[in-house]
């Protein structure tokens, strides 16, 4: 029953969607307060990459976590830095952040320069539960099998939707967001928020990288995120900018993305080409956003408000 | 404190000092970089100008370089111009390529003559093609430009790479046992190789020659037509332009198809000027399109900028690539892109707003001891 194909898609959904959740929900915090960052591939990258370093230095995987986050991070602060400082253009900057930290930027030099690639990893995040657990028919693979990574991010996704929800700091977050001018007036700090949200954002987007780097795939190659981090991008429209939805919009694109392993490595379907399947997260999610821009414009369900555009207390 | 106020009036001079200006503090800041990591920074740049632009053959490489720069970095200023994020050159660059290999191959044998427009048409045609796919889906679907034209990048890279690793295609060099074996895409017939031109001692490609044409193209199109009026004002004010009755969606697939039939050209120029094959190794290794973003940005969207500052940054790929080893990691010139570019960005501050030094009643205050 375990070795069915359903049940192995499902499984692989999750572990390909919790690169995915991370770096959305991280981004979702961004947006939320009306900064839009599309350097998430790139902080992925950067988060993988020393994630991994750290791992092979001291051999400590919440290390290495905590080193991914704060790697992220200081990748966003770039970002914010030009953004909420310097009112640069939103869009463009965040481009800036995946050419400087991306595949053929940062990511590899470091992964170059500290000789990481193709190195087998000293340690990797593996199952926390029993063996007999993971053996239980259908859970068992879908979620006993899985590492602490996972469900650290559904305490995550609760966590942010609390957050958002019910506390007085995610209600200010709101309102920077949707009326930057309203929220000032109010007297919380706009260019704070904004600060401390898309370094969040970062930190999460760099601990979804090292989902990949410690546990996935565990090891560094250059751009071994393989566009993820436009595919969450992509999650936080599609969740309309709620945590909740993330979670299940996560799965969905881990799906198309476990698809194609699960099918080559089963040879399923082994009379279509290969790049069909792996060419399948790519165009769903492009699909996928169709159907949710066209529904969203119908229902008004959408961007914070602000979301792009600098504040400037003096001009209106 | 700094006081940061809206200039009313640009002054002409700033919008040369401030991309020169980014450059040098880009270095500057790569100078870090370099320094953190253990390398001699001013040894690695005199390696990096002199691989770049200091002999005879260094300046032909970055020839070759900058000529895909010229297309990708037009493709992306003639979309950005108007708020249009096609960040898909580099996708539209391929198919151009796939395209006008077909036309290459197809003609080369048959009508010499005709190989190399039939090429720059073809290419333009595929280029054109795709981008019409994420130009379609936000002007009737309303659905994000930016990421839909970069998942198509994807999508592009992995047909290229099915035509030639993967499948018995029209592109691929089946002649040979070998051929078979390791899988290459067929030698395109020699009517299909672009002329070059000799000035003083440089060799300069036809497509270069080419780019430039079409900068002129779009400048002049841009700047003396009403469609070039109105992209601009759409670009800057949606909502005047809607008012004024002007068609953004018709604009929206217009330019879109402009945008990736130029990335397209590239694609075609990279068959008949450099590689005379269909090279998906070479062509999806290189990430022309993303650079030529850094171009667009750099260059703010001005065409003939575009094709001075895609010799800059060509001249500076040409030299990472030359240089590629132990002590020169790859990725260096990625870095060094990204820098220019957050410093371009941070330099259009200065363009737009000035910067006053003004001491506040309070920081005076503060400043005497009580």
């Amino acid at each position: 029953m375990n070795n069915s194909v359903l049940v192995v898609v499902l499984a692989s959904a999750v572990t390909y969607g919790t690169p995915l959740l991370y770096a959305a929900l991280g981004e979702l915090l961004t947006e939320r307060s009306g900064v839009l960052n599309l350097g998430v591939e790139g902080m992925m990258l950067i988060g993988a990459v020393m994630g991994f370093w750290a791992v092979q230095h001291t051999g400590s995987l919440t290390a290495a976590v905590a080193v991914a986050a704060l790697a992220g991070a200081s990748m966003a602060l770039i970002h914010a830095f030009l953004v909420v400082t310097l009112r640069a253009n939103q869009i463009v900057s965040g481009l800036a952040l995946v050419i400087f930290a991306g595949a053929a930027g940062l990511s590899s030099y470091l992964g170059n320069d500290l000789s990481l690639a193709d190195e087998p990893a000293r340690r990797a995040f593996s199952p926390v539960f029993p063996k007999s657990w993971q053996n239980v028919d259908i859970l068992g693979p879908i979620v006993f099998k899985q590492s602490a990574l996972v469900f650290a991010s559904w305490i995550l996704v609760v966590v942010v939707g609390l957050y958002l929800g019910r506390t007085r700091l995610g209600l200010n977050l709101r309102a920077v967001g949707e009326s930057p001018e309203s929220a000032d007036a109010m007297g919380i700090n706009v260019a704070a928020y904004r600060y401390a949200h898309t370094l969040a954002g970062g930190a999460f987007a760099g601990v979804g990288g090292a989902c990949f780097s410690l546990w996935i795939t565990p090891q560094w190659v250059d751009g071994l995120t393989a566009g993820a981090g436009w595919i969450a991008i992509a999650l936080v429209i599609f969740a309309f900018w709620r945590p909740g939805p993330c979670l299940l919009g996560a799965y969905l694109f881990g799906a198309f993305s476990g698809i194609p392993f699960t099918f080559q490595a089963r040879g399923i379907l082994s009379s279509i080409p290969p790049e069909l399947f792996q060419a399948l997260p790519y165009v769903m999610t492009v699909l996928v956003l169709v159907a949710v821009s066209s529904a969203g414009a119908r229902r008004r369900l959408g961007a914070p408000a602000s979301l792009g555009t600098p504040y400037v207390r003096e001009e209106r | 404190m700094i006081r940061i106020e809206r200039r009313l009036t640009q002054p002409k001079w700033l919008v040369i000092a401030v991309p020169a200006g980014s450059i040098a503090a880009a270095f500057l800041l790569m100078t870090i970089v370099l320094f953190a990591t253990g390398h001699a920074p001013l040894h690695t740049f005199d390696r990096l100008i002199r691989a770049g632009f200091l002999s005879k053959q260094a300046l032909n490489d970055s020839l070759v370089s900058a000529t895909p720069l010229i297309f990708t970095g037009l493709c992306a200023a003639v979309a950005f111009r108007m708020q249009l994020f096609n960040i898909g050159g580099e996708g539209q660059l391929l198919v151009g390529a796939i395209f006008g290999a077909a036309a290459g191959i197809a003609l080369g044998n048959h009508t010499g003559w005709l190989s190399v427009p039939g090429m720059i048409v073809a290419g333009a045609a595929g280029g054109a093609a795709l981008a019409l796919i994420p130009a379609i889906l936000r002007a009737y679907f309303s659905t994000n430009e930016i990421i839909t034209s970069l998942m198509l990048n994807y999508v592009a890279a992995l047909v290229i790479n099915y035509l030639i690793f993967d499948s018995e295609s029209y592109w691929r060099d089946t002649s040979s046992p070998t051929a078979k074996v390791f899988p290459q895409g067929k030698p395109l017939p020699d009517a299909a190789s672009w002329p070059v031109t000799h000035v003083a001692s440089l060799v300069i490609p036809f497509g270069l020659l080419l780019g430039i044409v079409i900068a002129t193209f779009v400048w002049l199109l841009y700047t003396r037509t009403r469609f070039g009026f109105e992209v601009q004002v759409i670009g800057d004010s949606p909502r005047a332009a809607s008012y004024a009755g002007m068609r953004t969606r018709r604009k929206i697939l217009a330019v879109m198809a402009l945008s990736g039939a130029i990335a397209g050209i590239g694609g075609a120029s990279q068959d008949g000027d450099i590689r005379h094959t269909l090279d998906p190794r070479g062509l999806t290794a290189a990430n022309y399109g993303y650079s030529g973003i850094v171009i667009a940005a750099l260059a703010r969207y001005n065409p003939f900028a575009v094709c001075i500052v895609a010799f800059l940054l060509g001249g500076l790929q040409n030299a990472g690539f030359t240089l590629q080893g132990a002590d020169f990691p790859s990725g260096l010139v990625g870095v060094m892109q990204g820098l220019i570019l957050f410093c371009a960005l941070g330099g259009e501050l200065l363009i737009r707003y000035r910067l006053r030094f003004v001491r506040t009643p309070r920081a005076t205050e503060a400043e005497v001891p009580a």
